[in-house]
């Protein structure tokens, strides 16, 4: 394997990575699931899935990451969680007001329980787990960037 | 109560190091040291949910710092006038510490609250929402609003972020040579 088709870090890290992923993400999957009976919820489990796809793409280079998650799929989720969470916010509609809790509440300490909280739990952990793998991204391609000018600059 | 003390101590030390220190990934080291010490504080004193946003949050801070912004030159500025800078910060934090001993004393005590709503939610929130852990029934059931207002501080910002770092209609490096020459 030459140096150039190489991209992000060693052997070591990246057998690592393989492992440990899957594992990451399932482990915000739970806390997002789980949000209304422990401790955790939307916006936690929403970083962590972040934080898996990160920790892919740091591990492995953008060219590969990109093939495993487009940047369409990053703004598509990010829109369809916004636009879940409004909507599960008009359905309070049905039966009164703004945000009622219009699902049946279920037996407490079950997972399917609580009515519309683990809806809600789902649409904010897609919009803040998209959104912020997008800020970083956008921020690690502008580094990119910069270093393409400072190399015009010098040469 | 002791060890949370040690936490605070520890924080402030973190956070002076962090401003004084002159390498910058020493800089943002101490940083995530501060947020680490801030997170095992909220364990301490019973927040479980605030600690484990505190972490990952912390954590995804780190890297983007680390990650991105690290390697871009930043300017320092270690020019003199500090005689002036320490009498400004000094006059300041002792008008701030008048106020707030005027101020603080009407206040309650820790532990009273002036709300006494939140009583209500913890009698009741069990009942009304089915939900066992109550922060999640706050925050999505009886304050949806603030939510719902900051889930959308979260998607205006993340069009705010790529909107500055857009790549279509930027202009190139030779048009902005022409306009420096006018």
């Amino acid at each position: 394997m030459s140096r150039e088709h190489e991209q992000g870090m060693s052997l070591i890290v990246k057998t690592i990575t393989r492992f440990t992923v899957g594992l990451i993400l399932l482990y915000g999957i739970y806390i997002i699931s789980h949000g209304h009976v422990s401790p955790g919820g939307g916006f936690a489990g929403g970083v962590i899935i972040a934080l898996s796809i990160i920790h892919l793409m740091l591990a492995y280079g953008k060219d590969i990451t990109f093939k495993k998650v487009p940047r369409k799929t990053v703004s598509f989720f990010e829109s369809t969680g916004a636009i879940l969470f409004l909507g599960i916010a008009l359905l309070g509609f049905l039966g009164g007001y703004f945000f009622m809790n219009v699902l049946p509440k279920g037996e407490s300490f079950k997972l399917f329980s609580a009515g519309i909280i683990p809806l809600c739990n789902i649409a904010i952990s897609l919009k803040v787990g998209a959104g912020l793998f997008g800020i970083f991204l956008v921020l690690v391609l502008l580094k990119f960037k910069v270093e393409i000018k400072d190399k015009n600059k010098s040469g | 109560m002791i060890e949370l003390y040690i936490l605070l101590i520890f924080m402030i030390i973190g956070a002076i190091i962090a401003i004084e220190v002159k390498d910058l990934l020493s800089s943002v080291v101490a940083v995530g040291g501060v947020g680490m010490g801030l997170s095992m504080v909220f364990l301490i004193l019973k927040a479980p949910d605030v600690a484990i946003t505190q972490l990952v949050v912390e954590i995804l801070c780190l890297i983007i710092l680390i990650r991105a912004t690290l390697k871009v030159d930043l300017p320092f500025s270690t020019t003199g006038r500090w005689v002036l800078n320490t009498v400004i910060t000094v006059l300041f934090i002792s008008v701030f510490l008048f106020f707030a001993k005027t101020c603080l004393k009407d206040l309650p005590e820790f532990g009273y609250p002036l709300m006494r709503i939140a009583s209500t939610y913890l009698e009741q929130g069990l009942m009304k929402t089915g939900a066992v852990n109550l922060v999640s029934s706050i925050i999505l059931d009886f304050r949806a609003y603030d939510t719902l207002g900051e889930a959308t501080i979260l998607f205006t910002a993340v069009i705010g972020v790529f909107t500055v770092v857009r790549k279509q209609g930027r202009k190139e490096l030779n048009e902005k040579v022409e306009e420096e020459n006018e």
